[in-house]
């Protein structure tokens, strides 16, 4: 064993991932399918980490145990896990990643939840993380990856090497930039069931979580975004005017951040460096813009543009949309 | 009757000088970095991390007994602090880098430190790890994201309302406690609840010249700063170029069928 580890050390071991997969509503988070195939792109085992309560995990472990990619498939429940807060979680995660640890790598999609546990875990573990990327690429040889992610609001691309001195890599996945991993083809990964590392008197405790009730897909994850400005006047034209529009194309709504600071739409909705995704509407592989003002500047990065009235020209678009 | 409030909280808001956010930025020649010749100004979120810890105190009065702020950078980044502490090191540290010092500094806090504010991100590495790595060191309770503080320095609970996808979340932590500020906070300004992050006054600045800053270096601290991850470059996103504007709905549509957007009944 001993032997088997000096060799590993000098040969730099062939990568194996660890998958924080989420889940809501007995369903995974389609931001973690993104995850799965980053990590898939490492070129080595993966396994996919599945936390939750009781009553959540079985069902959640029938679906993820046949997505492809996957090898292994490791599950963790407990009443404490009904709600994952990073002091309950963190432990786990310690003491799946400490003695004699297989796992080179830790993956989760750029979640609200996972970007407060995984820093978490990284600093204990002595290590640093590598926040929302949006490329990778492993060589296996010298045991290092390579990543870009955006920086400065997405106005910069940074190409940042982790060297195999960082025993284990952690990062964050933009879910926009891989596909989401599918489940079916191959075949189902070897499932196993984790002990919870219970955490007595945490010192955080959850009190009341409210979501916002919306049938269109989430803006972070959504392949359609229909996004609103100040010229929509306000929270009455925000919604009439745009949200049948996002219907007719099974798209999600945004907002600019002077829609959400004149109070028009909700902060969840901001698209942008402090909203949901930074600078993601210049990633969009179409864009297009409508506005009055012939000279605004969306015009200049916009693959269709459209000089009208948005309160005549949408409310068309829906009509000879549905048609 | 009550009792006359005993003073109890010490609080710690570390803060980070960036590249002001209304600069447009440009990637150096040499693609290591971008060009740092521009404005700086206090990342926007810690000055809402500021602006909280000050309402803090108006709030609770006596019973908030410090407000100690901190930034991690070149020597310049003292312009941003004009009170408490600050440390020196070039270029500014990594998440964990800054985690560990401003661990080193907490510990030599001799009151203790019950609330750490930061920014959930700067505004130049946007890698929003530094609050949850501190909390890690620190073994604390942790609230990210949060819209919403209410501190009760009797009971040393806080009850937080965070920011999470979808929708929002209410915490109740026990202290010591880090907190992450997002940008909710603005919105509310904006609405006439809450008071924008205010300019300090020309009295007030004058006052702060004369608030003990201590300099403090990696070295006397017993920490090591050096990276541990390599930038190998830094470049330009590729520039978009706009596809010309159309006539109508009709030219619109005809443009959006060619790229295989229909309708969701079509």
């Amino acid at each position: 064993m001993l032997k088997a580890r000096v060799f590993s050390a000098k040969q730099a071991a062939s990568p194996h991932a660890l998958v924080f997969l989420e889940h809501r509503q007995g369903d995974l988070d389609s931001a973690s399918l993104s995850a799965l195939t980053a990590a898939s792109q490492l070129g080595g085992q993966v396994t996919g980490l599945v936390v939750g309560s009781p009553e959540e995990v079985p069902s959640v472990v029938e679906k993820a145990k046949k997505l492809n990619g996957l090898t292994t498939l490791l599950h963790c429940a407990s009443p404490q896990y009904t709600t994952i807060l990073p002091e309950t979680v963190s432990p786990l995660l310690e003491k799946l990643l400490s003695q004699n640890s297989p796992f080179t790598h830790v993956v989760s999609a750029h979640s609200s939840s996972a970007k407060s546990i995984l820093p978490r875990v990284a600093a204990k573990l002595d290590v640093p993380a590598v926040s929302d990327i949006t490329s990778l690429e492993h060589d296996a040889a010298s045991g290092s990856t390579t990543f870009t992610r955006l920086i400065y609001a997405g106005n910069a691309i940074s190409t940042v090497r982790a060297s195999s001195s960082i025993p284990i890599k952690f990062f964050t996945v933009r879910s926009t930039a891989f596909a989401a991993a599918g489940a079916g083809d191959a075949a189902e990964s070897e499932v196993k069931a984790l002990d919870s590392v219970e955490v007595s008197d945490p010192p955080t405790e959850h009190i009341s979580t409210s979501l916002t009730k919306s049938d269109r897909p989430d803006l972070g994850v959504a392949g359609r975004v229909v996004s609103g400005g100040r010229a929509l006047k306000n929270a009455e034209t925000f919604q009439s005017t745009l949200y049948p529009l996002a219907d007719a194309l099974g798209a999600a709504v945004g907002a600019s951040r002077a829609a959400v600071d004149a109070g028009y739409a909700d902060n969840s909705l901001q698209v942008g460096q402090t909203g949901k995704h930074l600078a993601g509407m210049k990633d969009s592989k179409l864009i297009v813009a409508v506005n009055k003002d012939p000279d605004a500047p969306i015009f200049q990065v916009a693959d269709v543009g459209l000089v009208a009235d948005l309160f005549e020209v949408v409310p068309e678009l829906v009509e000879k949309l549905k048609q | 009757m009550r009792p006359s409030a005993v003073r109890l909280l010490n609080i710690l808001v570390p803060i980070k000088r960036a590249v002001d956010y209304a600069v447009k930025i440009r990637v150096n020649p040499e693609q290591t970095g971008i060009d740092l010749n521009v404005k700086h100004s206090m990342n926007p979120f810690d000055e809402i991390a500021v602006e909280e810890a000050v309402r803090i105190r108006e709030r609770l009065k006596d019973a908030v007994k410090s407000i100690k702020v901190v930034t991690i950078g070149p020597p310049k980044s003292a312009e941003t602090l004009r009170t408490a502490l600050a440390m020196e090191s070039a270029p500014a540290p990594e998440p964990l880098g800054v985690a560990k010092t401003l661990k080193a500094l907490i510990e030599r806090q001799k009151e203790g430190v019950d609330v750490v504010i930061l920014g959930k991100q700067a505004i130049d590495d946007d890698a929003g790890q530094t609050g949850q790595m501190l909390a890690g060191l620190m073994g604390w309770s942790q609230a990210t994201f949060a819209s919403k503080v209410e501190v009760d320095p009797e009971q040393k609970v806080a009850n937080i309302t965070r920011e999470i996808d979808g929708g929002l979340e209410e915490l109740r932590c026990k202290f010591p406690v880090i907190i992450t500020t997002d940008l909710r906070q603005v919105h509310l300004f904006n609405l006439g609840l809450f008071q924008e992050p205010r300019y300090a006054s020309l009295p007030n600045i004058m006052k702060a010249k004369k608030k003990p800053v201590e300099k403090l270096t990696a070295v006397e601290l017993g920490v090591d700063l050096t990276p541990r991850l390599e930038t190998i470059k830094v470049t330009e996103p590729p520039k978009r170029v706009g596809g010309g504007k159309v006539a109508n709905v009709d030219e619109l549509l005809a443009k959006l069928k060619e790229a295989g957007v229909t309708g969701k009944r079509a």
